[in-house]
Formats: C-alpha cells, sequence, structure tokens
C-alpha cells in the first residue's frame, strides 16, 4: 500500500442538534470523483409535519463491520486506519447482504450498476491529509472532522458517543455521534 | 416595444430555464484542473471564500478555501453548486434581439450598441432625460455599481436610476442613518462567538445565510442564549431558548413592549443612554402604555415569552442583536429596525467586545452596493444626492458641473409605477428580475409592456430579460475583477478565474462602449477594475462609507478590510463605535420613538388569512441562475404553501393538495405543505419563482415611508380549495412559467 497522510487522530463526529437540513453534505460528497455524481451521506426529516428537524446518514465505518462479515463476495474491505471502503466493484456481486445487514441502514445498492456503494470517508482526501467533503462544508458544522480533544474542548456541554447497542448486539464504531453530557451508549431496543 | 415577442414555451425552449447536472464523471479537467482561483460565492451578503477549478477557460469544479476566515472552507449548497454556472447550456452566448412573432435572433455587438444608443437618445429627446430609466442589481461588485452610479447621472444624465437593494436592505439602511449616522452592521461576525444573548429578528438564518448558523453555535458552546423572532419555526429555530412566533407585522408591538418592560425593571445602561444617546425620553414615552396584554394581542406572540425576552435581553451582559428581511420587509421596516436599534441603545451593548448589532445582506453585494451611488437619492461614500457639498465633491470627482448632475430620482417599485403614468419610456437594467422579484408582478408585467425600448444586460434570459428588444450578453460574477463587501462590512476581493464564454462581454465593458457611444467615453476610460476601484476610493473619501484607505493589495494580503477605512494606513474598522462618537450631526447614538401601527393590509372577513414569504435554502433570490442548477431545483422543486393543521382542517385541506391562494393583486395554486412549524394563522410562500408558480402575483406594492421597500412580508389573501391533489413531485414543471 502506498504511504498516506492519513491522520488516526482526526475522527468523524455528527451533531444532529446542529443540522439544518441544508443539504450542502450531500451536494459536495457528489463531488467526488468516485462517487459518479451520486451523494453517500443522506440527509432526512424525522417528521416534517411536526418538525424542521433532520438527521444525517453516514457511513458509521464500525469497528467490526457487519457489512464485511456478510459480504459473500469479500468485495467489502476495512483498512489498516479502521475505514471501511466502498464494494469493491470487480468483486460485488449486487446481492444486498450488506445493505440488509447494516444495523444503521447506510449501504445503498445503486440497482442500475448493480453494485454497493457507500461513504468511504472521502478516503482520496482524508489519505491525503485533508478532512471529507461534507465535514468541511457542512455550514453548521453539524459534521465535523477533528481530533477528539478539540470537540471536547469546543462543545462543553455535549460528549462523542461511538458505542451503539441494538438488541443484543453491540457496535462501536469510528464515527461518533454528539449526544448530551453523561451518554455513554446509543441503545435502540 | 417590451412585450413578449412569441409564447413563452417556445422562448422557454430555447433559453430555458433547464436544469443542468455534472457529467457522472465530472467536468472534464475536474480532477485536475490547470488553476485553482480563489474568490467568492456569487450567492449572499456571507460572500464565502472558495477555490474555482479551472481547466481549459472552463470552471470544472470547486475547492474549499480552508483559510479564508469567515467560512474556513464551510459552504452552503447552492456555494457548492455555484459552479455550475459557467458551463450552463442557457448562457446567453453573445448579444440578441427581439423578432416578433420569432422570439430572439442573435445581433452583432455594433448593431446591439448602435440601435440601443439611438433608442435612447430619441427617447430623450422626445420625453426628456429622466423618461429613460436605469434599474441595477447589487449582486454586482463594488466596481460596478460605481460606474453604474456614474454611467446613469453622466452617461444616460437620468435621474431615475434605481437598484433591486431597494427590495433588500434599504429599511436596514434607514435604520442606521437614523440612529447611528451611518449604514453598517456594527461588528464583524467574531463578536457573535462571545455574545451571552443572541437575538435575531427576521432572518432564516439557516436557510439564507447557513455558514453564518456556525457562529451562532459556537457562541452557544460558549453559553449564549439564543432568542429567534420569527412566524415559523424555521431550523434555526428548533433548538433556540426562546421562539417568539410573532404573527407577520406585529414586530414593533413586540420590540416596543420589550423596551416597556425593560424600563418598568431598570434593565438599562444608564450612563450610556445619558452621556452617548440622545432621545431616550422621547422613546419611552411612545412605548409607555404598552402592557402585555396588548402586546401579546398585536404581535401574537404570548406575553411570558416577551417577558422573558425582554428579561434575557434586559439582563445579559453581552449581546448581540440580528435582524434581515422578516422585519424589513414592511411599510414600516425603518420604524421595526429602529424599535430594535432602541433595545439595543438601551442597554448600551454596542462599540465594546462581544456586543454589536448586525443587519444581514441577502444580495451577495447588498452591503457595498448600497454605498456607491446607484440608488436614486445617493452619490458615492454613501453621499446624499440633494446636498450641495456632496453633490460638489462628486462633481469634482466625476469632472463634471455640478449643475449637470441629475437630482433626486424614483425608487424602483416607484418607476414601474412611472411607467404605468407615461413618464418613463424607456429603461436599460441590469442584473435584476423585477418580473419576478417586485410585488403585484402582474402590475409590473403591464409596465414592461408599455416600454418603448427595453435594453437588459445579463448571463440567462431571466423572465424580465423575455421582454427586451435587446439582450446583452454580460458576465458571471467568476468572469470579472472586482470587490464585493460582505454582510459584516469587509470588502474582499472578486478574481477573474475564466473570461467570458463566446461572444460575451464583461458587463464593465458593455457600459463603457455604451458611455462612449452616449458621449461621455472620457469619463468612462478604465483600463482595469483596479483603475475602477482607485476612483471609487477617491469618490468615497470623507464619506461615511469611506473606502479611501482600501487597495486591492491590502485586500488580498488581510483576506478583506473593514470599511471606512480612511487612510492606506488604517487597518479598518472591524468594531465601530468604540470611541462612542457616532456619524450622526451631534456624534450621539439616536433613540427613535416608535409608536406601533398595523400593517398596510390587514385581515378581514373577505381575505382573512396573513401571507407572507421568504426563502429556501436551496434557491437564491429570483432564482435566475439557480433554478438551472438541477440539484438545486430537485432539492426543493416548487413553492409550496405552508399551512398549519388547524387552519388546514378549517378549510378542509390536507398535505399536498392543490389550494388557490388568492389577494387583491392576483391568484395561484400552490400545494399545500401542512407544518405545525407555522403560525396558525399564516401561511408562507416562498418568492423565488416566476409566472404561475410565483408568489409575488400576490404580494402588495405598498411602501415604507422612508425606505420605499415594498411590503412583502405581509398582506391578507384567502384560501380556496381546488379539490386537486398537486403531484409528489412536479420537477418537470418546476421551472417552468407561463409569463
Amino acid at each position: 500500500m502506498p504511504e498516506t497522510n492519513y491522520d488516526q487522530e482526526m475522527a468523524f463526529f455528527v451533531d444532529m442538534q446542529r443540522c439544518i437540513g441544508c443539504h450542502a453534505c450531500e451536494m459536495a460528497c457528489a463531488e467526488c470523483e468516485t462517487n459518479g455524481q451520486e451523494s453517500m451521506i443522506h440527509v432526512h426529516y424525522v417528521d416534517r409535519a411536526k418538525s424542521p428537524q433532520t438527521t444525517v446518514q453516514v457511513c458509521m465505518h464500525c469497528e467490526d463491520p457487519t457489512c464485511a462479515n456478510v459480504c459473500p463476495a469479500d468485495a467489502i474491505h476495512q483498512d489498516e486506519f479502521g475505514v471501511v471502503h466502498s464494494a469493491n466493484t470487480s468483486r460485488c456481486i449486487g446481492c444486498s447482504n450488506c445493505v440488509l445487514a447494516c444495523p444503521f441502514g447506510v449501504p445503498k445498492k445503486e440497482e442500475k450498476a448493480e453494485l454497493m456503494m457507500k461513504c468511504n470517508m472521502c478516503y482520496d482526501r482524508t489519505s491525503a491529509g485533508l478532512k471529507p467533503m461534507c465535514a468541511t462544508v457542512c455550514p453548521s458544522q453539524a459534521l465535523y472532522y477533528g481530533t477528539r480533544e478539540e470537540i471536547e474542548r469546543m462543545r462543553p456541554d455535549s460528549v462523542p458517543v461511538n458505542s451503539f447497542k441494538f438488541g443484543a448486539q453491540e457496535v462501536n464504531t469510528k464515527v461518533n455521534i454528539m449526544m448530551p453530557k453523561g451518554t455513554h451508549q446509543l441503545v435502540v431496543e | 416595444m417590451a412585450k413578449l415577442p412569441t409564447s413563452v414555451d417556445k422562448i422557454i425552449k430555447e433559453h430555458g430555464p433547464h436544469a443542468a447536472y455534472p457529467p457522472k464523471s465530472g467536468f472534464e479537467g475536474s480532477h485536475e484542473p490547470d488553476k485553482l482561483v480563489k474568490t467568492h460565492c456569487c450567492y449572499c451578503g456571507m460572500q464565502c471564500g472558495i477555490k474555482l477549478k479551472v481547466k481549459n477557460e472552463k470552471i470544472a469544479g470547486f475547492e474549499p478555501w480552508m483559510e479564508f476566515p469567515f467560512n474556513e472552507g464551510r459552504l452552503c449548497p447552492k456555494g457548492v453548486q455555484r459552479y455550475m454556472q459557467n458551463n450552463h447550456p442557457d448562457r446567453i452566448m453573445g448579444p440578441i434581439q427581439r423578432v416578433e412573432g420569432k422570439g430572439f435572433d442573435p445581433i452583432s455587438w455594433e448593431k446591439a450598441m448602435s440601435k440601443t444608443v439611438s433608442e435612447i437618445q430619441r427617447i430623450q429627446k422626445q420625453y426628456g432625460n429622466d423618461a429613460f430609466a436605469m434599474l441595477s442589481g447589487v449582486s454586482l461588485t463594488n466596481e460596478k455599481s460605481y460606474m453604474i452610479g456614474k454611467f446613469a447621472r453622466v452617461a444616460l444624465k437620468t435621474a431615475n436610476l434605481d437598484y433591486n437593494g431597494r427590495l433588500c436592505m434599504v429599511s436596514a439602511g434607514g435604520g442606521n442613518k437614523k440612529a447611528f449616522g451611518l449604514d453598517r452592521s456594527s461588528n464583524s461576525w467574531a463578536d457573535l462567538k462571545h455574545a451571552k444573548v443572541i437575538l435575531v429578528a427576521g432572518a432564516n438564518i439557516s436557510e439564507t445565510f447557513p455558514t453564518l448558523t456556525h457562529y451562532i453555535w459556537q457562541a452557544r458552546d460558549n453559553g449564549a442564549k439564543l432568542i429567534v423572532v420569527d412566524p415559523r419555526e424555521i431550523p434555526f429555530a428548533r433548538t433556540a431558548d426562546l421562539h417568539l412566533p410573532v404573527r407577520p407585522g406585529g414586530d414593533s408591538a413586540l420590540f416596543g413592549a420589550m423596551l416597556k418592560i425593560m424600563v418598568d425593571n431598570d434593565w438599562l445602561d444608564h450612563d450610556f443612554i445619558e452621556n452617548h444617546t440622545s432621545g431616550f425620553e422621547e422613546t419611552i414615552e411612545a412605548v409607555k402604555d404598552y402592557d402585555l396584554e396588548w402586546a401579546e394581542k398585536e404581535s401574537g406572540v404570548p406575553k411570558d415569552l416577551i417577558y422573558k425576552a425582554a428579561k434575557l435581553w434586559g439582563e445579559a451582559n453581552t449581546s448581540f442583536l440580528m435582524h434581515a428581511r422578516g422585519i424589513e420587509h414592511h411599510t414600516k421596516g425603518v420604524e421595526n429596525v429602529l424599535s430594535c436599534i432602541n433595545l439595543v441603545l438601551a442597554t448600551g451593548r454596542i462599540g465594546k467586545p462581544y456586543c454589536g448589532y448586525g443587519t444581514i445582506t441577502g444580495q451577495g453585494n447588498g452591503q457595498g452596493g448600497r454605498e456607491h451611488g446607484h440608488k436614486c437619492d445617493q452619490l458615492p461614500g454613501n453621499r446624499d444626492i440633494t446636498n450641495p457639498e456632496h453633490r460638489k465633491y462628486i462633481s469634482e470627482v466625476w469632472g463634471i458641473d455640478e449643475k449637470d448632475m441629475p437630482g433626486k430620482g424614483l425608487t424602483a417599485y416607484e418607476q414601474i409605477e412611472a411607467i404605468h403614468r407615461g413618464e418613463i419610456k424607456g429603461m436599460i437594467s441590469i442584473c435584476f428580475n423585477p418580473l419576478v422579484s417586485l410585488p403585484n408582478n402582474n402590475y409590473v408585467r403591464e409596465a414592461l409592456e408599455k416600454l418603448e425600448f427595453y435594453i437588459n444586460i445579463d448571463t440567462f434570459l431571466s423572465e424580465t430579460a423575455r421582454h427586451a428588444d435587446i439582450v446583452m450578453a454580460g458576465s458571471l460574477h467568476e468572469e470579472e475583477e472586482g470587490t464585493v463587501t460582505t454582510a459584516e462590512g469587509r470588502v474582499v476581493k472578486i478574481n477573474e478565474a475564466v473570461p467570458p464564454p463566446g461572444n460575451c462581454r464583461r458587463d464593465g465593458e458593455i457600459l463603457m462602449e455604451l458611455a462612449d457611444r452616449l458621449g461621455a467615453g472620457n469619463k468612462f476610460s478604465y483600463p482595469t477594475s483596479e483603475d475602477i476601484f482607485n476612483e471609487l476610493r477617491v469618490a468615497s473619501k470623507g464619506g461615511t462609507a469611506d473606502y479611501y484607505g482600501i487597495t486591492y493589495k491590502k485586500v488580498v494580503d488581510n483576506m478583506g478590510v473593514f470599511w471606512p477605512c480612511p487612510s492606506e494606513d488604517h487597518p479598518g474598522t472591524p468594531r465601530l463605535w468604540e470611541d462612542r462618537k457616532f456619524a450622526t450631526p451631534d456624534g450621539k447614538a439616536h433613540f427613535n420613538p416608535v409608536k406601533y401601527r398595523p400593517a398596510s393590509e390587514v385581515t378581514d372577513k373577505e381575505f382573512p388569512v396573513v401571507l407572507t414569504t421568504g426563502r429556501v435554502v436551496s434557491q437564491y433570490l429570483s432564482g435566475t441562475s439557480t433554478r438551472r442548477i438541477g440539484k438545486l431545483i430537485d432539492q426543493y422543486p416548487e413553492p409550496l404553501m405552508e399551512i398549519h393543521p388547524k387552519m388546514a382542517t378549517l378549510y378542509g385541506i390536507e398535505d399536498r393538495d392543490l389550494v388557490k391562494v388568492k389577494t387583491r393583486r392576483g391568484e395561484a395554486e400552490f400545494p399545500a405543505h401542512v407544518v405545525e412549524t407555522i403560525r396558525e394563522d399564516t401561511v408562507f410562500i416562498p418568492y423565488h419563482w416566476g409566472g404561475k408558480f410565483s408568489a409575488n402575483q400576490l404580494t402588495i406594492g405598498n411602501l415604507d415611508p422612508v425606505s420605499k421597500i415594498p411590503e412583502f412580508k405581509v398582506c391578507a389573501c384567502k384560501l380556496i380549495p381546488t379539490g386537486k391533489k398537486g403531484s409528489e413531485t412536479r420537477t418537470e414543471t418546476a421551472y417552468q412559467s407561463w409569463l
């Protein structure tokens, strides 16, 4: 593997409170040269009839990625930095196992291409010492890319959480969700 | 002969709007550009820094400009997609002329220029100089704004020049001048980060200035409390400490009541009031009878929220107040602004760290564009065209006799009225789409059709340009060098990334050639934009908007310089009034009494619902460019009418039902968007679209007596369910319009 400038001190943080639903992240993500003008990050309303609250759906880059574990073609690769990469185009058979297995509902199958695509943490940028495009442009910094120390200093009222419990399954991720102080784990019953 | 030459369908087929998308693999060279050009987004008053990728003299994409101090790479969806204008297939690639029954045909620049000049001369000879009017826009650079002010007065010799800032910032400007003697936000946004209370009135920051939200969140991380005044729960208000859902038109009742509560509780800075202000006693006299019950009734805000807001604001140590069109687009826009400024002055929280007051400019150069003399009553440096000393100074700079300088002209909407009266017969406009952006636009269309000759300078064939006899193909933001002034008063540099394509010309060159053919060529000889700027510096010297000490080099070296900057060794002024010397004649900040009065049109039995208008995040102003960018269209394909479930139930309206909205000016159908995030008595429609999707068919042309801004933000309407369902996605019709 060629040498990279990937900085393992840097992490990705998502703060839903700050999201203003502007879709700048989607627009910027689609500019990535590997995405074919498709966005790998998705913004959704929770319930627009009641609130303008939006959420951002981005690959959480699990420490033990279920999507890769269930891939029958071994198309999904996790690199030495913990980044879970989009399906290898020459291997992916478009079976959708990853789509069904991901606890966060992240990978999408591009039907036309018979190919799974998802965020690879802007590897072209992060491996060159840059920040992911979505976190760079996010105007409210609901998406932030930096060190844990930086975010803890800047946002004293919240805490990054990267441990999730889905029923019996415990998932730890490279991506953090900003939660009220005192939160240690997000539990989905 | 400013009638449409052929059907709208035929015009749209040829000139759009058409939705353009980037190629799947990106534009050629987007991964290996020839160069990266540092410049700024072409849209709102934040003017975020951005780098444009250039390949083979075309824009191929963008790269965040991390070092630019305001946005540090951050952008909104419009900023990300702004690069799409340059490659757009709808671009007018050279001058075109109206051909009856056919549409528009290309013509040579020679014919376009000679026909235009002969028509200007014919009309002015027949009807007088003022019968030929000019309208301009504040998405233009400072250099172009300045040149237009001079062009209209010196080359066209007309008094009737105005600008589309008349629809944007003039109420704020009028209030600023009355209170402070100078028209600029008092602080850079940097002071926001450490303010302990932030009050945002009538400014949907989350959708109109998204990159500013980060500053407010930083303040909140530092412990700031946020108060948002808006009839809708805008995204930004969702987590606010206080959201005051004011009824459109009720703002000054709310702010007056807050002032009264502050006086009653002695949440005042007596030392500041006594030593540095005037008019306090008269001002509190105007609100002495206000009580919470009355304020709740008139403003529509629950009285406990009014009290909480007054207490939060009154007791704070540091604070920042910001407002935008929500309180300014009114027939009492200046009064609304002054009632906000009264709250700031009463606490003395201005001119010191982490304390400030700011009006947020909606248009790209909404700040600079209102300083350099393309307002009907203004000369460069924010000078007054009726002031003999000001006229004399600028006449000398321009090398003309003062008696040849036209006087005060008509404002934008007054020009439309003057066309109807037969006083204006010809018009030239640049960067202004009044058929979408002015209120009561059926009346505007009728006016355009009465013009004997209309010339338009633009990059796309806007709804208004379709009425032109000749359209001159001008330049985009990235095709000309210059400066703009951001909403915080920072002058930044716009750099030419690519030359104008095809047979297009730079706007500045078009104006210079017209001036030459009109016999004023010796007054318009500028080899470069920097030469224009250097003349602007001299013209602004000694004015309240003093740019004399700002040079291109200084702007580039410092990534922006704040005016006033009176000498070359002056660093610029990010924070005004630190010396407590205000720009008023007596050197004091002026309180202004504001007595609440209702909106110009209130609801009644026939029109029982309040209609208000505004913007969405993916569109910009009249949508001339953003309604051509595919991804921005897809994000919000058509204007929806936001309505509260309770009112929807009353009318039997469900989500996506088509509802006819009718006012005394017109009627149009919009799909209902049933949401709890709007007042129960108010509906909201965004205004970016033209033709049958235009919200401004419905709005009212009544004007503020001081600023002459129209009352876009409140009128009375009735709702008539059509029994039809709007389609889930009407993207295919989103960029059409019938006229």
